[in-house]
This record gives C-alpha cells, structure tokens and sequence, in this order.
C-alpha cells in the first residue's frame, strides 16, 4: 500500500498498527478523511421556507442560527401588496463554528397564501426547486464538475398556523405540490398562543390528516438497531413529536435568573429553549445536529434521482415522438447526436452504478472489521 | 344565563334611553309650580322595556379558528354560539361560505334577551377567496329586506321581528404585520351597509409592543383605504358623545383572548387560558381587551349599535330600494310616513 505524502497523520496510525496485525490495512481511517476533507471543504445547506406571512418564518430562521438575516426587511402594507405575487428571495450567510464552516442558504417565499386567490400559489416554488434541479443536472452532465455549485433545496420548512383546527386546503395542496420535490418538514408555527392540550390536539389533528391525504412528509430514518437504548427512545420520542410546535424570538430576556432568548408577556415569559414551552430545541437539534447530512443525503439519492430520471424518461420519449413524427417511412435508428448523448449518459450511469457498488463492498468490509 | 351565577353580582347595566329626536327646537321653558311627575316616565319606559325585552343579532367574520364563537360565548357568558349546539369541532371547512345562526334568550336583572348569533363558517378558508364576502352581503341585504316587506305592510305586526344585523364582528388574524387583503377587501364592502366592529383575535399570541404597533398599522391602514368602522365619525351625535367615541376610537381594534375555562388565579376564579408560562387572563385589561370590548359593545353602545343599524344602515337600504324603484314604494303605493321607528322602546314621537 503505498502512502500519499500529504496524509502524514494516517502513516502514523498504520505503522502503529503493524506491530500488531499484519492482517491490518488501514482503511478504517476513512471516515477520519473524510471528516477533515470536510472540515475543510465546508459545508453548504439549503433551508427553504414556507407559509402565509405574520407566522414568524423569520424569527424562526434568526433563532435556530442565531443570526440576524432581515434586519433591513421592509414590510409591505396591505395596500402595496394587492398586485404582489409569490416571490422567491435568497439569503446566504457563512456561519463556522469550532472550525467548522457551513455556507447557509435561506430560500425565502413571500407574498404565499397571502392574497385573496391563492389558486396555485406554489407554482413559483415548485419551478424554482425544478430549475435548480435542472441546473445541478446540466452541471453534472458537463465537462467541468470539479466545482459544481449545488443550490438544491435540502429542506422546507412549512409553517402551518396555530389558528385553525387542523391543515387548511391551501396546506394540503402546497404540501401535495412539494413533497416529491423536496423534504418536507411541517411546522405549527406561534405556538404560545395554544395551551399544552391544544397543542397536542392540533398535533394529532395534522398527524391524521397528513396521512390522510397521502402526504410524504420528511420521514426520520429508522435507528440502527446496535443503537443505546437511551438513542432509541430519545429517536421515538422525536418522531412522536412531530409535527413540531416551535416558537421563535430575536429578543433576549431576563426568565429564572438567566437571559434568554424569550418572549415576554404580562403573564409569564415564554423560553424558546425551553423543552416544556415549544419543541424548538428538537427541531433545532434534528435539523441542524442529527439529521442535516440526511436530509442533503434524501435530497441527493431521492429526490433529485426523480427529477433526473423524470426527466430523461421525457427527453427519451420526445426523441422517440420527435423520430415517429418526422419521417412516416420506418427508419433504422441513425446515430444522430441526440442519440449518441443518450449513449454516453447511459454509460455514465452504469459507471457509477459500479462506482456504489464498489463503495458498497468497502463499506461491508470495514463493518465486518470492526466486529 | 348559567355562568353569571358564578361570578361575582355586577352593576346591572340600565336599559338606554333612546335617543334624542333631532331636528326639534328646544321647548320654551315653564316654570314649575310644583312637582309633576314628568320623570318618572323614565321609569316607564324601563319597565316596558324589561317586560318586552332585547332582540339582539351579532354576526361573526373570520377565518376558521379565530376563537369566534368562543368569544361570543366569553361576551355573553353563555354557550350562545354555534358550537353549543349538536356541532363538532371535527366539521369540516364548508366549500362555500354558509350562514348559520343560533337563537337563545338570555336573562340578566329581569331584562330578557332575544340573543341570534349569525356564524359565516368557510370565510377566507378556501383557496381562492374571490368574492366570499357575497353570500354575507346578500344575508344582510335580505334581513333589511324582510324588514322593509314587514314595515309596508297594511296590516302591520306591533313589533316587528328584527332579524337585521345589529353588530359584525371582524377577526383579524394577529400576524403583527398588517391588515391581510381578504381583510380590506371584506371591510371596504360592507362597512358601509353594516356597524362592523374589527377585534384582534387571539391576541395572547402578541406581546405589548407588537400589539400597539399591529394596532397603530392596522388603524393607518383602514384611515388609507377609507374604510369606517363602528362608531362612525359622522354619526356622533354631540360633543359628549364626539368624545367618548374617539377614546373608543383610539382603543380599537380591541386585542381580545376568548376563554370558556375558569382558573383559579389571586384568590378567585377567573376565565383564563392556562399556558405552562402563565394564565392569561380574559378580564385582566393588563393582559388584554376583552373587557374593553365587552363594555362597549354591551354595557355602553348596544343600544346605540340597534339604532345605527335602524336609522342609518336600514334606511340606506331602503332609500335605495325606493330609488331603484322610481320613487314608488318597491311594495304597495299606500301612503306610510316615513319617521324613525324605534323598535323596542315605546318612541317619545309615537
């Protein structure tokens, strides 16, 4: 086995371990690259966020990144947005912690569900997921791929309002538009202004109804089963939590001796980490600190696997329509350029359905080395 | 009604007295000789008024869980609305808007009343809106209409029903941010055939600062789109009623929070929501509005709403129908004066 000069780290490890197994390779040390490749590639998600406005998307979004992203927000009256359509807005910041760096984008979509016809609203969003699905498609088909830049939306957040009894039509119809485009993760937003007891109503209530209607929320993968039995219950309690009820605050307040980030009421303060006011500390963990590689991961082999393949089924059939249209006299199938793109596309694939394989069989092999 | 009886005995709320006639000259004054007795007539009309009692008829606007008919039932400390009645909260969002409404007596220090909450479930929760505001439109078209059939008749009855509209409640949806388009749109249509009274729904979801501001914005917005709620400007009728009304004015809208739940909070039972930060409480005007509200619109201005409604909105209605209908009476040519009627007290004009 020969050794790149650079990993001098991992020369260490294998030398090390030659006094002890010959039988020893060395691979096992893959993830430890691949962590501070990483580390210093960087990061970069997604977040994508839904819902009518005056349901604290934004609050939301300063909280869980404890950032300020909308300070110079202007807020249209009611007057100025009797023409506004759905809009898609992007906001990108660099956050590193602990020497980690993450490029966040959030994809903003003001003026949904906010006029009197709504029919449709959430056309705009679904075109602009497709186009950057179609974007990272043709980049992947091309020539230059070393820096591909990946703007897909790895996760919308929906905000679903505490007001109502339950999912409204326009819930149901944006979800149904998006759920095989992107994961879903749904929200009831506000939520200090239900009781304990209205809250898990309203839970049940929108549990039911996503079934319901056969909506394909963001599902938690199933835990190992080698896994403590502390994650175990930790990873049910999660999935029975949802939908999460989350509560958002760009102000920090004085509550039990600490300051907070908080809301402050005639009546009490409510603590937006504070596990017995609002799940946000369980979105926050499940997004950002359990689940955000899984997410891009669902994002990547799931639902942009769809796309792409939705959308060579297309090409495929209008090269076939376009080739019966053309000509009425039966032809033999030239190698028209079209057709040789197919080609190589079909090869690319099989290449890389090698390539997992391959991964695959390594993957197995240190599994069965570590027991 | 069941709950007063567990709440503290309040001031019993007087009947009003209708209003002065207008356009009278002031009498010339007599000097009295001795005591008449021309006051007690007050006392009169008081008993008659116990005797034939209130019709009142609210109607409540709003998206489908704004608390409606909970606050109704928290204004009239009654199981007055909808949801009293045989109806789930399970029910489904209608596909248009329907218009329902539930009838009860209510009884308070001898005075009856007739108490019709008119509901409008599948408001503003469809898809597309366009137009829901139609089927309310026309319901209160008709109740004036069936007025004015009443009120020509030859042989007329002694007190017409009044099924009209005396009060709509709007909910706006505390967003903090503005007044939504349904909620202009919807305004803008019917503030001038109704007394539309706009509340902030929910308001426990709004700390003090946002909610002043979300007041402050909604009140510039309604002056920008010209839209009027009750107490209207224009029909102040004196100084002392000008200033009064503005401090209404200011106040609104009221940010209310509904609760049909007794907690037990500084000693005594109050209505209140309890959250694991706090209880709110509905009649603590520190938490919220709701007793604002709820003195206005009943302990002040009930009547007024009844007469805004009959001498303004009502003969509105009618002018137009006269008009529309060349001049003729739209029913019958008989002569009939034209004189405001006032509906539950005997009319000093009579």
């Amino acid at each position: 086995v020969t050794l790149s000069s650079r990993n001098h780290s991992n020369m260490l490890i294998f030398l090390t371990c030659d006094f002890q197994d010959k039988q020893y390779v060395g691979f096992a040390t893959l993830p430890n690259q691949v962590h501070r490749k990483s580390v210093k590639k960087g990061f970069d998600f997604t977040l994508m966020v839904a819902g009518e406005s005056g349901l604290g998307k934004s609050t939301l979004v300063n909280s869980l990144f404890l950032t300020d992203l909308y300070k110079d927000r202007k807020l249209l009256n009611a007057e100025e947005r009797i023409n506004q359509t759905v809009e898609i807005t992007k906001h990108t910041v660099d956050i590193e912690e602990k020497g980690v760096k993450l490029k966040l984008t959030i994809v903003d979509t003001p003026g949904f569900g906010d006029a009197v016809n709504n029919n449709e609203c959430w056309r705009p969003i679904t075109d602009y997921i497709d186009q950057q699905f179609e974007q990272y498609f043709r980049d992947e088909s091309g020539l230059n791929r070393k820096n591909i830049l990946d703007n897909r939306v790895h996760c919308c957040l929906y905000f679903i309002p505490p007001f109502g009894h339950g999912l409204r039509p326009v819930d149901v119809e944006f979800m149904k538009a998006l759920h095989e485009k992107v994961n879903i993760i749904p929200l009831i937003s506000k939520a200090d202004c239900l009781t304990p007891n209205e809250v898990k109503k309203l839970k049940d209530r929108v549990r039911d109804e996503i079934e319901r209607f056969g909506i394909k929320v963001y599902q938690f993968p199933e835990c190992d089963s080698d896994e403590e039995e502390e994650f175990k219950q930790m990873d049910k309690e999660l999935k029975e939590c949802t939908p999460f009820a989350v509560i958002g605050s760009n102000t920090v307040v004085e509550a039990r001796g600490q300051r907070v980030r908080g809301r402050l009421y005639p009546w009490g303060i409510v603590e937006v980490e504070n596990q017995s006011h609002c799940d946000f500390v369980k979105l926050r963990n499940m997004l950002i600190r359990s689940h955000m590689h899984d997410l891009k991961d669902v994002t990547c082999d799931v639902h942009y696997e769809n796309y792409r393949a939705h959308c060579i089924q297309e090409m495929t059939s209008k090269l076939a329509q376009d080739n019966r249209t053309d000509s009425p006299l039966p032809l033999l199938p030239l190698p028209t350029p079209d057709v040789e793109t197919e080609r190589l596309i079909k090869m690319k694939d099989e290449e890389l359905k090698r390539m997992q394989e391959m991964l695959e069989k390594m993957q197995q092999q240190m599994h069965e080395k570590d027991q | 009604s069941k709950m007063s009886e567990s709440v503290p005995p309040e001031v019993r709320p007087k009947p009003a007295v209708p209003a002065k006639p207008s356009h009278v000259a002031p009498p010339s004054r007599s000097a009295l000789l001795g005591y008449i007795g021309i006051d007690t007539i007050i006392e009169q009309m008081r008993k008659k008024t116990m005797k034939t009692g209130f019709d009142f008829n609210i109607m409540v606007v709003g998206q489908s869980g704004l608390g409606k008919s909970t606050l109704v039932n928290t204004l009239f400390k009654s199981q007055v609305s909808r949801r009293s009645t045989n109806w789930s909260r399970d029910e489904k969002i209608p596909k248009t808007v329907e218009i329902k409404s539930v009838s009860h007596v209510i009884e308070e220090g001898g005075v009856k009343m007739k108490l019709t909450v008119i509901d409008t479930p599948g408001f503003g929760d469809q898809i597309n809106n366009e137009n829901c505001w139609e089927p309310i439109s026309k319901y209160i078209n008709e109740q004036y209409e069936k007025f004015l059939k009443e009120e020509v008749n030859i042989a007329r009855k002694k007190r017409i029903p009044d099924t009209r509209v005396h009060c709509c409640l709007y909910f706006i949806s505390p967003t903090g941010h503005s007044l939504r388009q349904l909620d202009i749109e919807f305004m803008k249509h019917l503030s001038r055939v109704v007394n539309i009274i706009p509340v902030i729904a929910k308001s426990d979801t709004l700390t003090l600062d946002e909610k002043t501001e979300f007041k402050q914005k909604v009140r510039k917005e309604l002056e920008a789109c010209g839209i009027e709620c009750y107490p209207q400007k224009e029909f102040d009728e004196d100084m002392e009623d000008k200033s009064d009304n503005d401090k209404i004015r200011e106040a609104m809208p009221f940010a209310v929070v509904g609760s049909d739940k007794e907690y037990q909070a500084n000693g005594k039972r109050i209505l209140g929501r309890k959250t694991p930060w706090g209880v709110v409480e509905v009649e603590n005007p520190n938490h919220c509005e709701f007793s604002l509200l709820r003195d206005f619109m009943i302990r002040s201005h009930l009547q007024d709403l009844k007469e805004v409604t009959h001498n303004i909105h009502y003969e509105t209605y009618r002018a137009k129908r006269l008009n529309d209908n060349g001049g003729l009476h739209p029913i019958s040519s008989s002569g009939f004066s034209s004189r405001t009627f006032c509906m539950d007290t005997p009319c000093l004009c009579e």
